[in-house]
Order: structure tokens, then C-alpha cells, then sequence
């Protein structure tokens, strides 16, 4: 069947490589970097230090270096149309890259890894190869190339999960994450099938151009979004796709739960925004939709329901991890809703709006770890009094999660201001997915609201006032971050700036 | 000028951040300090005021950004959005004869509750941090003239006011304080929703831009026509109308949005329910004076009679509940209620007779409540109760206490030769005179008559007649013969300590001469008023 290609033509195929390699320079450091740390970890094995995560996190630093050179290429396909490069990618490559020194860093803040397990080696190896899968998903350009990345960052993610090995929660998160991720890739591969029947193409934008010469069966391609909607919103955590997020949040090593809230949510926001934006047409009156039925209200449904059903279920928790649990599949809600106007305005809003849930998502769920070092609790109710034994902490929860309800003068409250803006700058059609978004953020002041209402407003059940002090690093790591999330409430110009600049998608002219 | 007024408690919070909390004399002079020199500057503001400037917006022929004083105007964001052109926000701060009144109405009561608050101990540091981030957000509301910075400084009084409730307040504080961030959380994220339209539907007139400036938005030319808020789309403007008006109706509070106020005032701290009643409750009036109508004059116009009918329904029904009240303060918080109906029922008549009216009434009853509440923090000090039952014959133990009530509870009720009775007397020929209001106005008049009974009521059951069998004191013979009071576990002086009658002989004396000569204020607001009236009256009566 297949013919094996001349001589001449594996010739021009490597000399097709050779020439993209410059554009691979970050993802080919990091990878090995990936290696690097195993060596390290072998070489410095029963040491008791921190060289392998200060070597992970200058490893990591050094790769901003290689991302800054690549402003200067040209936007373009690399690798015969399976990767690309442009502003869009680099954006996330920062965002990825940053998010995991956090999440070293609040690695290194957390006592439970002590007396958990023996060994980091695979886990800081395994933090760099989910960074490399997600900078590979946000780069992609190709349904396999898709493919491919998303599964390197689930399996990098089961691993992770599933860290404490001893720990029953820990294990049954990763099982739940596996058994959920399977089926999801399983149903978006099939929707991926479709696709390339109904094309024959594997790349986004040749599937693209093909749909707008040939045009396609509308329920065919109802279904085949469906599918594949189902592997993004697994990623992302959007209702009805969530089921795993609470358990998995929960159960997971808390940095590990930062992670995945924040760079696995964006990964899958940039992969869906790429997807969407370029391989599938919308509206227009080449392409009929079934009963008016496209992408675009698949999305406004998840979307709606995951703003009231996160906020909602969010009321009842009485674990702070898993409150955030829900709270993140809220904001899920809430950054579609920046991907649903499809224009350059919403693009901006929604890049925004993942970077404002960087810092507070981050910012609280470290502050859960240096109060879960202290009290060895996330409960609610262990958060009793201790407003007055950690001021400093308190005063930063209390600020990020301000900054989740989306109150000024914080980075949330822009955050939000920017993707409302971008659905009334459509005029009034969207107008009421902007109340429902508004409506369930009240609620959300209620849920979140009960974590400073704990540490300030009630006594801790111990008589004794001892203060507790998380420590000069984590200290200066927490005022820091809390700074900033005022601070760019105030003065967000230039991560707007930015956020406009990384718009652009290759291959996509967004009005 | 502006700017230091309004930050000033905010530094003063910054250097408490650093004094050691064991300081809680040092924390407490350094915020009465920055206070003090609030008001200083607030006297000065008043002093230089132009009382011939109208402000409100700008005038034809004037500049376009209005007669408005001591403005500072600084670009402070300026974004560009994808395919939408950019996103322009100012600092943008002055003030008129609508918020001047207001600036030295918050100065003042901003001190006194400085001084309330000398008798808290609880975490005095995280007290003073958070009441001095009050006092900036509220000062911050009264001057901002960019929608977005008003917004800002809105939100910001939230979170402090639901600690200090929270943590410094009564038993039942925690429901008290989740209910009022809620309530006013709840009216605020829509308003959020309006601004953003707004700022969609107004063209600066100076650069061409989309702007959030409010004096721009009050001018009807400045308007597209087909923008989602443009006078082409009136169905959205009356809703945008309709949710700022109950945004600003929940902080009133107006029935029936009123719920949360006798809760957090109940469980609140006596300071801070004097800057509850003292400055809060103004923002909601102050923000439909300043936004929810002049944006929407065509619309306010539609609906007078309905927001009329509620100032009545406050007036009245606010009056009833205070009437049942076996709570001193849940009676006071009652006649609060009622006495911001007064202010509805002016704004209501759209005349300048009323429209003086409520804003003088808004200065009025922020210096007598303040004052009743202090009073009755005086008597919760001692008694540890606020039932009126539990006292009697109060006024021949404590005379000066007495005396001071007796003023405070007369201005609160309308007496001649206080300041009550001028603004409600505008308020009332206003209200007559307006076609609109008229038979409104006879109802509301009830209301003055239910206020008296409440407070002449209260007044003779804790001050008159004898004890009580189960009053909340002792009586003792003295060693020179006379019966004295004792408080079970009272230290203090048994009358009024000079701190005391640090904070209530000023709003006393306050009380007294604008009752009798008003037009320091008056003269003050008047030119304002009469431009925002013009402004509001459609081109067709005018």
C-alpha cells in the first residue's frame, strides 16, 4: 500500500526538519532538562537537599530565555503542519513555564511531601514533561500532534496524582483521574476520526479550508464536536466533564492541585480556543446548522452550567481544597464565556482572565499548604481563629479570595470586568449570559467568604494564642504575591498590553 | 487636596501596619490624627468653596468638563482592546455643592467615630487598619467623578464594613455581617453590569473616546444614539435605570430592600453604626443624585411618583417599626429607615425645594443619628442592655445624658429651632408643590406624627417616672444623702465623661445652629441643586 519515499525525498524531509529545528529550541531544552534532573536525581540519590528542586526551578528559569528569543521568528507551521509558533503559543509557553517554578516553589513550602514519601526524583522530572506537554498542546496544529500532547500531560498528571503512594486519597484521585481521562481522550479520538473522514486533513487549517470548498454534514458535525468537546472539557473542568475535578483536587499533593487547576485548565483553554477558532466554520450562511445548534452553544451551555453548578455545590464544602474545587470549575464558566464572543476583544479577555487566575488561584492554594503545614488540616473548620495565629496569611487568603469573588481592587475584578465587556461590546445578545455570571458570583462571595468568616469572625477551639509563623520565604513569596494581585487590580495595563499582543493565532484573522 | 483627603486614612492605616499591636494608644492617636487633619482640610475645602459653580455637569457653553472644584484629573489607564478601540479610565476627582456638604459630613463623622471607637480592645490594630480603609473608600465615593473609580472606592467600603461588623460586633454578627455584604454585593455586580454598557453608549466630547467620566455621561448630547444605552434604546435605558436605583435603594436602605440595616446596626459596633447611619446610608441617595439620575433624567422623570411612593412607604412604615421596637438601637436604626424616606420623598418632587430638601436632610440626619447612636452606645456601655423597659427616671441620675438625648431625640423628630426641621420642612414644600408627589407628601406627613410617638414614647419610659423593678442599674444612698445610680461592673463616670461629650457636644451644637441658621449649607448646595433640576427636567416642561 504505502510507497517508500526516493532517496530524494527523505532528503528534503530532513532538510525540512533541520531547518524548523530553531523553532523547537525551548521545547527541545526542557526536554533535556527532563533528562538532566533523572541523572541529577541518580547521581544525588539519599542526599537530603533541595538541589533537585533549585536545579528544576533555574532549569526552568533558563528556559524564559529560549521563549523570549523565539519574539523575534516569524509566525508560521513548523514541522510539516504539525506545530506552529506564534504570539498565542508563546503566551502560554510563559504561562506553563511560570506555573510550574510556582508550583516547585509551593512544592518546596509543603511539609506533607516529607513525611509522604522518600523520593523526588520522578516527581520534579514529571513536572517538567507536563510543562513540555502543554506547551506542545498549546502549540499544535494537527489532531495528532493534539493528541499526542494532551496524553504526555495526562500521564504526567495520573503520576503526579497519585504521588503518595500510602495515602489511600491520593491513589483513588489517581485512579479516578485515569479512569475519567481514558474515556474522555477515548471519545475525543473518535470525534477526531470523524473530523478526518469528513476531511481527510489532520491539520486545523487545511481541515478548515477543506470544510469551506466541500462544506459538511451539520449533524455529523454536531456529533464530532460533541466528542470532541468531551476531551476538552474533561481538561478544562467544565460541567458535565467535572466529575473527576473535586476527588482529584482533594486527593492530590496540593502543589500538584495548584498545578493542575491552573496550567492544565489553560492548556486545555488554549487548545480549545485553537481548535475552535481555526478547524471548525461557524454561523455564516455557508454553513448550516442543525436546528441552529453549533460549537458555539455547545459552549454557551457548558459554560452556563458550570458557572451555576461550581458555584452552587461550592456552597456546601466543608473542605477547603475541594471548595476550590468547585470554585475552579466555576471559573471555568466564566473564561468560556471570553471564548464565546470569538473576536480579538474576547481572546484578550479570556488571555486576561487566565492570568488573574494564575496569581489568585496559585496564591490561595499556597496559603492552604502553609496552613495545612501548621495544623496538618484543610478543613473548614480548623481555619477557626487562625486569622489572629497567622495575620499574614490570613490577611493574603482573605485578598486572593477576594480577588475570586472578583471584588476591586484586585486582578479578579479586572479579570471579570474584561470578559463582561467583551459580551457587551456585542451589543445586547449576550447580555444575559453577563447576568448569569454576575448572579453566580454573589453566590460565590457566600462560599468563599466562609474561609476568612473562619479565621477571623470565629475563636479557634484551643484556648491557647499561639501564633504561628510559616516562615521568612514563604512570608516574603506570600506578601509578594498578594501585592500583585492588588497591585494589577490597579495598574493592569501592562498584562492587558500583553494579553492583546498574544491574540493573534496563526492562520486565524480575528476582527 | 482632594486626593489627600481621601488617602490620608489610608496612610495613617499603613504607618498602624507598622507600630506593634501592643501600641494601643499610639494606634489610636495616629488614626485620630489623620482624622483630625481630614477635617481640617474638609474645613478648608468649605472655606474656599465657590458656592456660584454648579457643577453637576457641564453647562452650554461651558467647558466640558463641567464647573466642578478642586479637580484633579489624571489619565491613570489607557488600554487597547482587541478590535474595539480602548479602554480609558481617569482619575478623575472634584467635587460640587452635591458632594462638598457630604466631604465634611464624612470628615466629621469619620473623627467622632474615632473617637467612639477609644473604648474598643479587641485586635485594636486590625481595628484601626480596617476603619481608616473605610474612611478612605467612603471619602473616595463622595469625590470621584470617573464611574470606575467611584465603583472602586464602592466595593472597597465592603469588605472592611463586614469585618468590622464581623469580628468587633454583637452575637449575632456573623449572620449580620454575610447578610449586609451580600445585600449590597448584590446590588453593586449590577451596576457593574450598567457601567460597563455606559461607558459603551458615551463619546467623550474632549477626545473623541469611550469614557467613564460621569460628567460626561450626564450630559444627554454626549449620547450615541444607537449605543445599547443611547436614547434610541429606551427599554435599556429604563432597565439600567431600574438597576441602579435599586443598586443605590438597597445602601438607602429603601423598602424593601431594608432588611439588612437593623441587623448590622444591631450587631455593629457603636462606631461603626455611626458610620453606618452617619455616611453609608447617604452613599445610596448621594449615588442617585450623582449617577442613577442625572444618566437617566428622561427616566427619573417616568418614575417620580413611584420612587415617592416608596419614600412614603419608608417614611411610614420605617416610623411603625420603630414603634414596636423594644431595642433602643433597633429603634433607632428604624427611625433611620424613616428619616432616609424624608430623602426619597425630596429627591422624588424633582423640584429644587425638594431636591434641597433631601440633600440638606442627608447632612441633617447624618449628624443627628450619629448622635442617637452614640447615645444609646453610652447607655449599652453602662447597662450592657439596650431594652427600654429596663430603665426609668434615667434623666435625674444622669442630667446632662438627659439633656443631650432630649435634643437629639427632638431634632430627630422635627422640632422647630433644629436641624431636622428645616431639611423635612423643604422636603414637605417640595413635595407639595410638585403635582406628582402631592397626595404622597399628605400621606408622608403621618410619618412626622408615628416619629413622635416612638421617640416622646422612649424618651418618657427610660428618662421619666422611677425605676423599674428589674431595671438594668441599683440605686444607692449616698453619704450626702442623695439616691446615686450604680451599674453592676461600671467603673466610669456615671453622666457623660469628657470623651463623651467630646464627640456629641459638636453634632449638638451642629444641630442647634443649622437649625436656626441653615445657610452655611444651604447656601452651599443651592446653586448645584438648581443646575441638576435643570438638568433633570426634560427639554419639553423646561
Amino acid at each position: 500500500m504505502f510507497e517508500l519515499p526516493s532517496g530524494a525525498e527523505i532528503q528534503s524531509i530532513i532538510a525540512t526538519l533541520n531547518a524548523n529545528i530553531g523553532f523547537f529550541i525551548p521545547e527541545i531544552y526542557l526536554s533535556l532538562l527532563f533528562m538532566l534532573l533523572i541523572v541529577i536525581d541518580l547521581v544525588a540519590k539519599g542526599r537530603k537537599n533541595n538541589l533537585l528542586s533549585i536545579s528544576t526551578l533555574i532549569g526552568l528559569a533558563g528556559s524564559i530565555f529560549f521563549i523570549y528569543q523565539q519574539h523575534h521568528l516569524p509566525a508560521g507551521e513548523i514541522f510539516f503542519g504539525m506545530y506552529v509558533l506564534d504570539e498565542f503559543a508563546l503566551f502560554f509557553k510563559y504561562f506553563f513555564v511560570l506555573a510550574g517554578m510556582l508550583a516547585v516553589v509551593i512544592t518546596m513550602a509543603d511539609e506533607q511531601f516529607e513525611s509522604e514519601v522518600k523520593s523526588m526524583g520522578e516527581y520534579y522530572a514529571l513536572i517538567i514533561a507536563m510543562v513540555i506537554g502543554m506547551i506542545m498542546m498549546a502549540s499544535s496544529a494537527d489532531l495528532m500532534m493534539i493528541f499526542l500532547s494532551m496524553e504526555l500531560v495526562s500521564f504526567s498528571a495520573f503520576i503526579l496524582t497519585g504521588y503518595f503512594k500510602r495515602n489511600p486519597r491520593s491513589s483513588e484521585a489517581a485512579l479516578k483521574y485515569l479512569v475519567y481521562g481514558a474515556v474522555s481522550s477515548g471519545l475525543m479520538v473518535y470525534g477526531f476520526s470523524l473530523i478526518y473522514g469528513l476531511t481527510a486533513q489532520t491539520n486545523l487549517i487545511s481541515i478548515s479550508s477543506e470544510f469551506s470548498i466541500h462544506g459538511y454534514d451539520p449533524l455529523l458535525m454536531i456529533l464530532a464536536t460533541l466528542l470532541i468537546l468531551a476531551g476538552f472539557g474533561y481538561k478544562i473542568g467544565a460541567v458535565p466533564f467535572h466529575f473527576w475535578a473535586p476527588d482529584v483536587y482533594e486527593g492530590a499533593p496540593t502543589p500538584i492541585t495548584a498545578y493542575l487547576s491552573v496550567a492544565s485548565k489553560a492548556a486545555g483553554f488554549a487548545l480549545l480556543m485553537r481548535f475552535f477558532y481555526i478547524a471548525v466554520p461557524h454561523g455564516g450562511p455557508v454553513y448550516e446548522d442543525i436546528l441552529g445548534i453549533n460549537w458555539v452553544s455547545l459552549l454557551i451551555l457548558l459554560s452556563v452550567a458550570s458557572m451555576i453548578y461550581g458555584n452552587v455545590v461550592a456552597l456546601w464544602q466543608k473542605n477547603v481544597k475541594r471548595l476550590l474545587a468547585y470554585s475552579s470549575i466555576a471559573h471555568a464558566g466564566y473564561i468560556l464565556l471570553g471564548i464565546i464572543v470569538m473576536d480579538a476583544f474576547g481572546t484578550q479577555a479570556t488571555l486576561f482572565y487566565l492570568l488573574s487566575y494564575f496569581l489568585m488561584n496559585f496564591g490561595a492554594f499556597y496559603v492552604v499548604i502553609l496552613i495545612a503545614n501548621k495544623t496538618g488540616s484543610e478543613n473548614l473548620e480548623d481555619y477557626r481563629g487562625l486569622g489572629k495565629q497567622m495575620p499574614l496569611a490570613g490577611a493574603a487568603l482573605t485578598v486572593f479570595l477576594i480577588s475570586l469573588v472578583g471584588l476591586p481592587p484586585t486582578i479578579g475584578f479586572i479579570g471579570k470586568l474584561m470578559i463582561f465587556s467583551a459580551l457587551l461590546a456585542k451589543g445586547s445578545i449576550y447580555l444575559w449570559l453577563a447576568l448569569i455570571g454576575i448572579m453566580t458570583s454573589v453566590i460565590s462571595l457566600y462560599y468563599y467568604m466562609l474561609i476568612p468568616l473562619n479565621m477571623y469572625l470565629r475563636e479557634s477551639p484551643g484556648s491557647e494564642e499561639k501564633s504561628m509563623n510559616p516562615g521568612l520565604i514563604a512570608n516574603i513569596i506570600m506578601a509578594v504575591m498578594m501585592f500583585l494581585t492588588i497591585y494589577f487590580g490597579l495598574f493592569f495595563q501592562p498584562l492587558s498590553d500583553f494579553a492583546k499582543y498574544s491574540s493573534p493565532m496563526f492562520g486565524l484573522k480575528l476582527n | 487636596m482632594l486626593s489627600l483627603i481621601v488617602f490620608l486614612p489610608i496612610l495613617a492605616g499603613l504607618v498602624i501596619l507598622a507600630v506593634p499591636s501592643s501600641q494601643k494608644q499610639i494606634i489610636r492617636i495616629v488614626s485620630l490624627l489623620a482624622a483630625l487633619a481630614q477635617g481640617v482640610l474638609a474645613v478648608l475645602i468649605w472655606r474656599a468653596y465657590d458656592p456660584s459653580l454648579p457643577g453637576i455637569t457641564a453647562s452650554p457653553g461651558g467647558s466640558p468638563l463641567g464647573s466642578f472644584q478642586f479637580v484633579e484629573k489624571l489619565p491613570w489607564i489607557s488600554l487597547k482592546l482587541g478590535g474595539f478601540g480602548s479602554l480609558n479610565i481617569e482619575y478623575f476627582l472634584g467635587v460640587d455643592g452635591i458632594s462638598v456638604t457630604m466631604v465634611i459630613l464624612t470628615a466629621l463623622i469619620s473623627a467622632i467615630g474615632v473617637l467612639s471607637s477609644w473604648t474598643i480592645q479587641k485586635q485594636v490594630k486590625g481595628y484601626f487598619i480596617l476603619y481608616n480603609l473605610l474612611a478612605s473608600a467612603m471619602m473616595g465615593c463622595f469625590v470621584a467623578l470617573d464611574f470606575f473609580l467611584f465603583y472602586v472606592f464602592w466595593e472597597l467600603m465592603l469588605l472592611p464594613m463586614y469585618f468590622l461588623i464581623g469580628i468587633w460586633g454583637g452575637p449575632n454578627r456573623e449572620y449580620a455581617a454575610i447578610k449586609f455584604f451580600l445585600y449590597t454585593l448584590f446590588g453593586s455586580v449590577f451596576m457593574l453590569l450598567v457601567m460597563i454598557g455606559l461607558y459603551f453608549s458615551v463619546i467623550d466630547p474632549v477626545t473623541g473616546n469611550h469614557t467613564f467620566s460621569l460628567v460626561a455621561m450626564a450630559n444627554q448630547a454626549n449620547y450615541i444614539k444607537s449605543a445599547i444605552l443611547g436614547p434610541d434604546n429606551v427599554m435599556w435605558r429604563f432597565i439600567a435605570f431600574a438597576v441602579l436605583f435599586v443598586g443605590f435603594a438597597i445602601k438607602v436602605p429603601m423598602f424593601p430592600f431594608h432588611t439588612w440595616l437593623p441587623d448590622a446596626h444591631v450587631e455593629a459596633p457603636t462606631p461603626i453604626s455611626v458610620i453606618l447611619a452617619g455616611v453609608l446610608l447617604k452613599l445610596g441617595t448621594y449615588g442617585m443624585m450623582r449617577i442613577n439620575f442625572p444618566l437617566f433624567p428622561e427616566v427619573f422623570h417616568a418614575s417620580m411618583y413611584v420612587i415617592g411612593i416608596f419614600g412614603a412607604i419608608n417614611i411610614i412604615y420605617g416610623a411603625f417599626c420603630a414603634l414596636a421596637q423594644q431595642d433602643l438601637k433597633k429603634m433607632v436604626a428604624y427611625s433611620s429607615i424613616s428619616h432616609m424616606g424624608y430623602v426619597l420623598l425630596g429627591l422624588a418632587a424633582g423640584n429644587s425645594e425638594g431636591m434641597v430638601g433631601a440633600l440638606y436632610q442627608m447632612f441633617n440626619h447624618g449628624t443627628i443619628t450619629a448622635m442617637l447612636f452614640l447615645l444609646v452606645g453610652v447607655i449599652y456601655d453602662r447597662a450592657h442592655t439596650r431594652q427600654i423597659d429596663k430603665f426609668g427616671g434615667l434623666s435625674s441620675y444622669m442630667p446632662v445624658y438627659a439633656a443631650i438625648v432630649t435634643v437629639a431625640w427632638f431634632a430627630s423628630l422635627g422640632l422647630p429651632g433644629l436641624s431636622g426641621f428645616i431639611s423635612e420642612a423643604f422636603v414637605f414644600v417640595g413635595a407639595f408643590s410638585s403635582v406628582t408627589t402631592r397626595y404622597i407628601a399628605m400621606v408622608s406627613v403621618l410619618g412626622i406624627v408615628f416619629g413622635a410617638a416612638y421617640l416622646l414614647w422612649s424618651l418618657q419610659r427610660m428618662f421619666l417616672g422611677k425605676r423599674k423593678p428589674d431595671a438594668a442599674y441599683d440605686l444607692e444612698v449616698g453619704a450626702d444623702g442623695h439616691e446615686h445610680i450604680h451599674f453592676h461592673d461600671w467603673k466610669g463616670k456615671i453622666d457623660l465623661d469628657a470623651r463623651e461629650l467630646t464627640m456629641l457636644v459638636p453634632l449638638v451644637v451642629i444641630t442647634i445652629f443649622l437649625g436656626i441658621y441653615p445657610m452655611p449649607i444651604l447656601g452651599m448646595i443651592t446653586t448645584s441643586v438648581n443646575r441638576l433640576v435643570e438638568v433633570l427636567t426634560p427639554l419639553a416642561i423646561r
